[in-house]
């Protein structure tokens, strides 16, 4: 990446050019001025005082990406935006859902389309939503995959990886089912039915989803809840340790990146 | 990798770490302008396509598509693709499980030190494979026929019975089109072959009250019918019992 270009200093005359106040310097005042000014700092300085984040934040931002990295390697914080823009298109949605099959679901959707000030917009925000979302976490495993970043010492991170995947496809067939519309409630009804032939544990998941043997009045609700309660929580969950992790052992580089040969600057970078 | 190849790749990765940019602002700055990107798609494909609805969720009229998100296709199209009813079992659990664990196991059994994808040609060549095959079935299965119409001779053994009979099978050939069975099943030259069986025929195979029987109760994952009303059911069982 290029260096990024400077501002150039706006062309002051000396004297206004005061240069900067010395901590405990009387005359640049701890007068209400200066106290105004610096009151984000305070705040800042107060609650780090007591939670000693700013490190943890330091740790974070201040690590360095190895030489090489592309643009693939923002396929993981596009999928996490993504997921983003579903939690806070899905809150609106939440406003005004009413998981009620016998008449409230369909027509609660309906009225979110038609009637609300910008709903439908919304509501297509987070139908496309779950599709970028999904292509994207794709793309993001197919470049893990590809850039043999899945090996040690990352074999956990892509471990969790496979977990978020299976919870973001649990998103979209969860999801599907709630505006209840035919296509929703046909397509939901052979899934779970494809679900109980699975063995063992097939019909009782299937039964789970149902909430008993019979698609009745609770299933909208129970796929309600784990829609927008269980698997959301699990995935940030997830999140949190999958970034945990990146920002611990570092992205990779790309596999063909070598590390600088000359033994000179070898010792020099070590 | 044994302790040797590791301990290589972490000096390696050290090198290549300590030669990098500080992760802000730098890729701060392309993940920005990536989120930038994304939210840009989205509210493009939010303002063009829309959110449609469809007509409200009826389990008795069923003029139904069962169709899941694209993204599911594939699996569907598995669905049909492998039809012998032992069988069904494994491709819709089986197949998805097995890429699951194998998916979720990657790291363990792949242990190679090499990481450059034209130096792991079994991964490169899988993984091509698995693409190729996925897209090949998304593909098939978003062309897959839409159960809708239902177009077959009425058989003379029902002509013969004068027009009541005619009348009374064409009401059932309407009400199968309308409840999406082709979907799964072929009748005549309509519907899609698999993954429920051929109905050509199927009262050949089954009388009329095993055809009721299998409405009402069926196997999975053929959803089950009998909410419809009573003379829907007794029309499509009617229909069915005379594709000898
Ligand atoms: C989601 C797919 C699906 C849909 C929709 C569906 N079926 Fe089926 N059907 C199947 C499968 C799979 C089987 C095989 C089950 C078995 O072997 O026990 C089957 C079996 C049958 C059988 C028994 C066939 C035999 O040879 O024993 C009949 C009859 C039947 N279906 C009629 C219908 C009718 C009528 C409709 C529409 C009202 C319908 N099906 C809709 C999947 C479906
Ligand atoms: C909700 C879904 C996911 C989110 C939000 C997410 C987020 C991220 C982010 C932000 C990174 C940092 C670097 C990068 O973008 O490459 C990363 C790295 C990584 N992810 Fe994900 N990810 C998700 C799903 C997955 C999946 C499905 C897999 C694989 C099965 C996976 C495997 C990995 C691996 C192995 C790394 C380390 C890459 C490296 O060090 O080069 N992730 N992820």
């Amino acid at each position: 990446m290029p260096k990024l270009p400077k501002l150039p200093t706006p062309p002051l005359p000396p004297q206004f050019k005061s240069p900067p106040p010395r901590p405990g310097d009387e005359a640049a005042g701890s007068g209400p001025l200066q106290q105004a000014a610096e009151a984000g700092i305070s705040v800042v300085d107060w609650v780090d005082e007591r939670m000693s984040l700013s490190g943890a934040g330091r740790w974070m931002l201040f690590r360095k990406v190895p030489k090489g990295t592309n643009w693939a390697y923002t396929l993981g914080s596009a999928t996490m935006f993504a997921f983003l823009s579903q939690a806070v298109t899905g809150v609106f949605l939440a406003m005004y859902y009413r998981p009620d099959p016998a008449g409230g679901a369909y027509e609660s959707i309906r009225y979110v389309t038609n009637e609300v000030f910008l709903g439908q917009f919304v509501r297509g925000m987070h139908k496309w939503g779950s599709t970028v979302m999904v292509v994207l976490v794709f793309l993001h495993m197919g470049r893990t995959f590809f850039y043999g970043a899945y090996k040690y010492p990352r074999e956990l991170n892509w471990v969790i990886g496979v977990v978020l995947l299976i919870l973001t496809m649990l998103m979209s067939f969860t999801g599907y089912l709630l505006p209840f519309d035919q296509r929703a409630y046909w397509a939901t009804i052979v899934g779970v039915n494809i679900n109980g032939t699975g063995p063992l544990l097939g019909p009782y998941l299937s039964d789970f989803l149902r909430a008993g043997p019979e698609f009745g009045a609770t299933t909208l609700s129970r796929f309600y809840a784990i829609h927008m309660l269980l698997v959301p929580g699990a995935i940030a969950a997830m999140i949190g340790a999958h970034l945990y992790l990146v920002a611990k052992l570092g992205t990779t580089a790309p596999p063909w990146q070598k590390a600088e040969k000359n033994p000179e600057l070898r010792k020099a970078e070590l | 990798m044994n302790q040797r190849e590791k301990e290589q790749y972490l000096r390696e990765y050290a090198i290549l770490k300590a030669q990098g940019k500080p992760f802000f602002p730098y890729a701060v700055a392309k993940d920005s302008l990536m989120a930038c990107v994304v939210m840009a798609v989205i509210i493009t494909m939010s303002l063009v396509l829309g959110a449609e609805l469809g007509s409200k969720a009826n389990p008795t009229t069923t003029t139904y598509v069962p169709r899941p998100e694209w993204y599911f296709f594939f699996l569907f199209e598995l669905l049909r693709v492998i039809k012998p009813p032992s069988l069904v079992p494994l491709a819709t659990i089986g197949v998805p499980t097995l890429g699951m664990i194998l998916l979720f196991l990657l790291p363990f059994y792949d242990r190679g030190p090499e990481r450059r994808p034209e130096k792991r040609p079994i991964a490169m060549f899988t993984a091509i494979f698995v693409i190729g095959a996925m897209a090949f079935l998304t593909y098939e299965g978003a062309n897959a026929g839409t159960p809708t119409a239902l177009d077959i001779a009425t058989p003379a053994s029902v002509t013969q019975q004068g027009s009541t009979a005619v009348a009374q099978f064409n009401e059932g050939r309407l009400v199968v089109a309308q409840s999406g069975c082709e979907a799964c099943h072929q009748i005549g030259e309509n519907g899609n072959n698999g993954p429920g069986p051929v109905l050509t025929h199927i009262a050949s195979r089954l009388p009329g009250e095993g055809i009721r029987r299998t409405l009402e109760n069926p196997t999975a994952p053929m959803p089950s019918f009998k909410n419809l009303p009573p003379k829907k059911l007794a029309a499509i069982v009617d229909f069915l019992s005379q594709l000898k």
